[in-house]
């Protein structure tokens, strides 16, 4: 029943009104958004790397020989000199062990975007938890975690990360976990506190307590949904951070990873090529422009979404 | 009191302090005295009016009734199923039934719905959490009570969001909510002071007439005494934590006794042009009531305060003949 009021047939069934209602929201969203040129510049740029990521089986399967374009054990027989440069076959040109760099940067960027949004999305769960359940209940289980959290925002998170991947032996998944887990339970989780203490003084959380309902009804129905925008800005932020880290951990040789964009830098590091000056720029600007870029437009597209998120940035 | 009725709530000793500083063993060095020793009785399907100037513990004490807050001390007895129980001390598993029964409307209209639930999902809610009525019967009913409450056509603001609604409409959808587990009890907190004045009066008759329908007992908070006129069989006039004064509306407004009453009513504009009030000074300044000395608490701003007023307690709450409640030694 009840369409009339979003402009469906007056029958329409609830969940079509439902999902009309969420569309509209979106659409809300996204005119706020589409403002910001800058924003807009960073999804153009996480658009594209995300379509070299989905174009890399397409054309393993396709164009590239597997022989040797496979981003780990191909080898390029037609050049004599490895690295070589750019050339007609070879975009960007190949790698000290022979391989395709372009083949590789394509192959990463689905590895990246792997990384970057499980340590986003467990941020968000970690952080909406710890927010939540301290904002909500306070007292002695608030002050637990919050000191918890102050630890682990005071600990350095490369030192760490680089501590951690000596001792363990880490992969792109824990990897993202572990950085999920150090963003969440750390600076995320603070700041969705602090959002969560003022809507916990809201009268409409009073409503729903007068009307009966539970703590977890409260907390799942009311706060969480409202702190969802917020928890989403920091998931772009922590995509950042975890490719960032990423790279800085495999250029270091301490993650059990086969191809990334930092073990592109770290090879080449190894063979000693990063000495050479500029004369083998093509070893070491793909990836590092790479990284640069993908971490820059994340950061972007959150600094946009804090504005959509955060009326009071909004400008007139 | 006066009159017949079944009385509904009968609130003892009600207290309720908030400790505000604390020492270095955050032990409560003083507390704010928003609520003590109050107590007053609410008959069936009358509006018992709460009046008394900001921070005086008028809405503490709504919040008591609803168990928003627990008392430091006293007792509220209010039927749970039929049966009289000290609401203080119900037990876990009888609250959801006590909060059929007790409902609170909230003095922000802005603030008590949230933002991303629509008007259903706002006036449905009380159903949901008690686990009452399908899908089917939460909507049906939901569209009854807009209908009710006069947002209609409901069809057209079932899926709508609080902010497309003006601030008259957001209030009517409070009461819908408020009464649609048929409540006998409605604390209703300032609810008409945040509204425009062009829409206050359509609010008030509405609850009105809601509460002759249904037979439900207001707690109407308020600061102005037009609208308690309008709106209250009884008033209680609080200050400073503490009720001063308690009758039947026409005689509390007609025939003031405790200073601080009068006070305010010679401060309210008359509607009866005719009638010239005596004015009553009282000097400025407000107590607050943080670590109250032990004595009057109007006593520093009282034009009749006495040696009495200084050496004792604060006064008790005495009728003074015709169910007129007041606390004052010199009355
Ligand atoms: N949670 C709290 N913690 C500490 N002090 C409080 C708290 N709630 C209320 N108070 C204090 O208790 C006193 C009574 O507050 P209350 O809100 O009941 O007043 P009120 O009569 O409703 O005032 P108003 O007309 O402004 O709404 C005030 O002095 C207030 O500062
Ligand atoms: S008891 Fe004394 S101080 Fe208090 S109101 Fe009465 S006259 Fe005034
Ligand atoms: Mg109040």
């Amino acid at each position: 029943m009840t369409g009339e009021a979003v402009g469906l047939p007056l029958r329409a069934s609830r969940w079509q009104v439902r999902a009309r209602l969420l569309w509209r929201s979106w659409r809300e969203s996204w005119a706020l958004f589409s403002h910001n040129r800058v924003g807009l510049l960073g999804l153009g740029i996480i658009a594209l790397f995300g379509l070299m990521a989905l174009a890399h089986p397409v054309l393993i399967r396709t164009v590239w020989d597997p022989l040797i374009y496979d981003p780990v054990v191909g080898y390029s027989f037609d050049e004599v000199l490895q690295p070589a440069p750019p050339s007609a076959r070879h975009l960007l040109g190949t790698d000290p062990l022979g391989r395709d760099i372009l083949s590789q940067l394509m192959h990463s960027a689905r590895a990246e975007f792997a990384l970057g949004l499980m340590a986003a999305l467990v941020t968000v769960l970690v952080g909406t938890a710890i927010g939540a359940v301290s904002a909500y209940y306070g007292g002695l289980i608030d002050a637990l975690l919050m000191r918890m959290a102050d630890i682990i925002v005071m600990m350095p998170t490369v030192s760490l990360l680089i501590v951690l991947g000596v001792l363990f032996d880490l992969n792109m998944y824990s990897l993202a976990i572990v950085i999920g887990i150090i963003s969440g339970f750390g600076g995320t989780a603070i700041i969705i506190k602090s959002q969560a203490l003022s809507l916990k003084v809201k009268p409409y959380i009073e409503a729903a307590r007068v009307a009966g309902g539970s703590h977890r009804h409260i907390i799942l129905v009311h706060i969480v949904p409202n702190l969802l925008p917020l928890a989403f800005l920091y998931m772009m932020f922590t995509v950042t951070a975890a490719i960032f880290s990423e790279a800085v951990l495999s250029f270091f040789g301490i993650l059990n990873i086969r191809m990334s964009w930092g073990i592109m830098i770290h090879t080449a590091q190894n063979a000693g090529y990063l000495l050479g000056g500029t004369r083998y720029w093509w070893l070491l600007m793909p990836a590092g422009v790479s990284i640069t870029l993908l971490c820059g437009s994340f950061y972007l597209v959150g600094r946009a979404l804090d504005e959509v998120v955060n009326p009071r940035l909004r400008r007139r | 009191m006066s009159g017949g009725g079944d009385i509904l709530v009968r609130a003892e000793g009600l207290t309720k302090l908030f400790p505000i500083s604390r020492n270095l063993f955050l032990r409560p060095t003083s507390f704010v005295h928003a609520v003590e020793d109050v107590s007053f009785l609410i008959k069936k399907g009358e509006t018992l009016g709460l009046v008394g100037e900001s921070g005086c513990g008028k809405t503490t004490l709504g919040k008591l009734l609803v168990k928003l807050l627990e008392p430091d001390s006293g007792h509220i007895y209010f039927p749970v199923d039929g049966e009289p129980r000290d609401v203080v001390t119900l037990p876990g598993r009888d609250l959801l039934r006590f909060r059929r029964q007790a409902q609170m409307i909230f003095q922000d209209p802005y603030e008590s719905m949230n933002p991303r639930r629509t008007i259903y999902d706002t006036v449905a809610e009380p159903m949901v959490v008690q686990g009452i009525g399908s899908i089917r019967e939460r909507e049906k009913r939901v569209a009854e009570m807009l209908a009710l409450v006069g947002v209609s056509p409901p069809q057209l603001y079932l899926f709508r969001y609080p902010h497309e609604l003006s601030g008259g409409q957001r209030q009517r959808v409070a009461v819908a909510r408020s009464l649609i587990l048929n409540p006998s009890l409605v604390v209703a907190d300032e609810p008409t002071s945040m509204l425009d004045v062009s829409v206050r009066s359509g609010v008030m008759k509405l609850m009105l007439e809601l509460q002759q329908r249904f037979n439900i007992s207001y707690l109407y908070v308020t600061h102005d005494l037009a609208v308690a006129r309008y709106m209250c069989n009884r008033i209680a006039v609080m200050y400073c934590g503490k009720v001063v004064e308690m009758a039947e509306a026409e005689e509390l407004l007609g025939h003031p006794l405790h200073p601080y009453t009068r006070a305010l009513l010679s401060a309210a504009p008359d509607p009866d042009p005719g009638y010239v009030r005596p004015p009553v000074e009282i000097k400025g300044g407000v107590t607050t009531p943080v670590n109250p000395p032990k004595r009057c608490r109007f006593y520093d701003r009282c034009p009749m305060a006495a040696q009495v007023c200084e050496e004792k307690d604060h006064p008790p709450l005495e009728d003074k003949g015709g169910a007129h409640y007041v606390a004052c030694y010199r009355v």
